[in-house]
């Protein structure tokens, strides 16, 4: 292709475009279009489940295969009323939030170490690094003959998985600082303990948070596969029971919960960043 | 040496007569001095040889070529770098305003300004005091990020002053800021320095700039200050006194850029 140059611009008006204005906060016509926002998100979803109930109205899908909406929700009742659904949440989630707790400390405690210390870098990270890039399922094995199928193997494995997100994002935060922030505070006497409380950790918090973030989805893949060894309560239980039983519906209403946690634990952590890290922006682009 | 406090912010300035002679330093207190400082980076020597004594309340300004080691003395000044050889005797209380603010972004901007200070009831009023002499009384609250370019680098002057040093070191530090709020900054700068009186080491390319606000000017080339003259004009200085060009043009000379024969860059 050849390069044409442009013709000379005729000395006609130009074309100008007009730039929005910024709208007015919450007026009607903005409720309305809130309303209408919320209904084409909920569209898709509206339908597949519409859809999902017709074909196994219809008989057109076996519940063996795949159980009604209506099905699921029946199971949901059904695991209420003898309160064998709270019982599974609270043993599910005591476990991953011990687990969770005690890797998050574990990683946090050695992100600083060795993103404060050269030491700590020298002795930590190279084995950190490493271990990091073990599949944790592939350790459940191992960590069922160290701790045996009670309580101990399922909070030890999600306390080993835990441990990795936090520790990157914490030595990757605190290593992060702009050096010229630490120097500033060398020039106004703070001491390295000041140093690090005043002007490193608050620096990197965002970073660590967002590990602990991930630390959290973690801890939720690390139930499932912990829970699947040999569950005594929790959800994994009622998912291997109504294996044995052969109920579908109440599979999917134990996998819906999983995902329900997830997204919990997801939401409880972004309130937790929005309230620590009051200084940064909203980083939204639309 | 008496010591500079804030508590005494509220009085005014010392009335001025609109024409002030130059002022005279030789009864003061050392604030600096170097003998025979030396750093090199490698095999280089940045700065070779470098001799100076600055007074209290002595505004002196480094002139120099960009690369020729001013942030490097103003690094040792601040005791942020060590010299290879020599002697460095500065005061315990310095200060340090860099080109950029260098302001925590997780801490609020009267968390900043008293950074170093220890906590207790005293440490809100003295941000609040150094603050409102930038005139940034009401942004007490606000976070780093909120700040123009300008506000942050008063931010940085309040932390600067809040800390009561006696030597106020700044590296460039209006270099970044648009054209009015720097004629703004001379001005508050100035008259700071002029209620504080701390020694000021002020390290700037802009020759301009060096003439207006100080005693002294340096000029630093090849390792060593080649250049030390008194500023010998009345305050405050206009651009257009011919004592004010002629030394502008000396300068110039000595930076190598333009006028006469330069016999150092010869
Ligand atoms: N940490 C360092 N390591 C190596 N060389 C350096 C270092 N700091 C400064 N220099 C060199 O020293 C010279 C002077 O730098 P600098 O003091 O920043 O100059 P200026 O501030 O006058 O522009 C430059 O050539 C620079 O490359
Ligand atoms: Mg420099």
């Amino acid at each position: 292709m050849t390069y044409a140059p442009s013709p000379a611009p005729a000395n006609g008006p130009l074309a100008l475009v007009d730039l929005p204005t910024r709208p007015k906060v919450r007026s009607a016509a903005d409720a309305f279009v809130r309303g209408r926002r919320f209904a084409s998100r909920a569209l898709a979803p509206v339908l597949i489940l519409v859809v999902w109930q017709l074909s196994s109205a219809t008989g057109w899908v076996d519940p063996l295969v795949l159980p009604s909406p209506t099905d699921i929700l029946a199971a949901y009742g059904e695991l209420t009323a003898d309160g064998e659904l709270y019982d599974a949440l609270q043993a599910s989630l005591a476990r991953s939030l011990t687990g969770l707790a005690l890797g998050g400390f574990t990683g946090l405690l050695l992100g600083l170490f060795a993103g404060l210390w050269r030491v700590g870098e020298e002795l930590f990270d190279a084995p950190l690094q490493m271990l990091r890039t073990v599949p944790f399922i592939a350790m459940i094995p191992l960590f069922i003959i160290w701790f045996g199928i009670g309580e101990n193997a399922k909070i030890a494995l999600i306390y080993a998985a835990t441990i990795f997100p936090v520790y990157l994002n914490t030595y990757a935060g605190v290593r992060g600082v702009d050096s010229k922030l630490i120097e500033a505070g060398r020039v106004f006497d703070l001491g390295p303990t000041r140093i690090a409380l005043r002007v490193i950790l608050p620096t990197a918090l965002p970073s660590i948070l967002v590990g602990f973030r991930y630390s959290a989805g973690v801890a939720l893949l690390a139930l499932v596969a912990a829970e699947q060894i040999n569950a005594r309560s929790g959800i994994g239980y009622i998912l291997i029971n109504a294996n044995v039983n052969q109920r579908t519906d109440v599979i999917v209403a134990g996998i819906i919960l999983y995902a329900v946690l997830g997204i919990v634990i997801d939401i409880v952590m972004r309130v937790i960043e929005r309230i620590a890290l009051p200084w940064r922006g909203k980083l939204v682009l639309a | 040496m008496s010591s500079l406090s804030l508590a005494r912010l509220p009085d005014p300035a010392p009335p001025e007569g609109p024409s002030r002679a130059p002022r005279r330093f030789d009864d003061e207190p050392l604030a600096v001095r170097l003998q025979g400082v030396r750093r090199t980076f490698g095999a280089r020597a940045v700065i070779n040889g470098v001799d100076l004594e600055v007074r209290r309340g002595e505004f002196v300004s480094l002139l120099g070529r960009s690369g020729t080691g001013k942030t490097t003395l103003l690094r040792i000044l601040a005791g942020l770098d060590q010299a290879d050889g020599g002697e460095a005797r500065v005061p315990q209380a310095r200060s340090v305003v860099f080109q950029e603010p260098r302001l925590v972004p997780a801490k609020r901007v009267w968390r900043n300004v008293t950074l170093g200070h220890r906590r207790g009831r005293e440490t809100r009023r003295i941000a609040e005091a150094a603050l409102e002499e930038v005139g940034l009384g009401g942004h007490a609250d606000a976070w780093p990020r909120t700040l123009s370019g300008g506000e942050a680098q008063r931010v940085a002057l309040a932390r600067a002053l809040a800390k009561e040093p006696s030597l106020l070191l700044l590296d460039e530090p209006f270099a970044a800021l648009d054209a009015l709020t720097r004629i703004r900054m001379h001005d508050l700068v100035e008259q700071l320095c002029r209620r504080h009186r701390p020694a000021v080491v002020l390290v700037t390319h802009d020759v301009d700039e060096a003439i207006l606000l100080s005693d002294r000017v340096l000029v630093l080339a090849d390792g060593g200050i080649r250049f030390d003259a008194q500023v010998e004009l009345a305050r405050p200085r206009g651009q257009t006194e011919p004592g004010f060009a002629a030394l502008r043009a000396r300068l110039l000379a000595e930076l190598g850029v333009a006028g006469p024969a330069d016999p150092h860059h010869a």
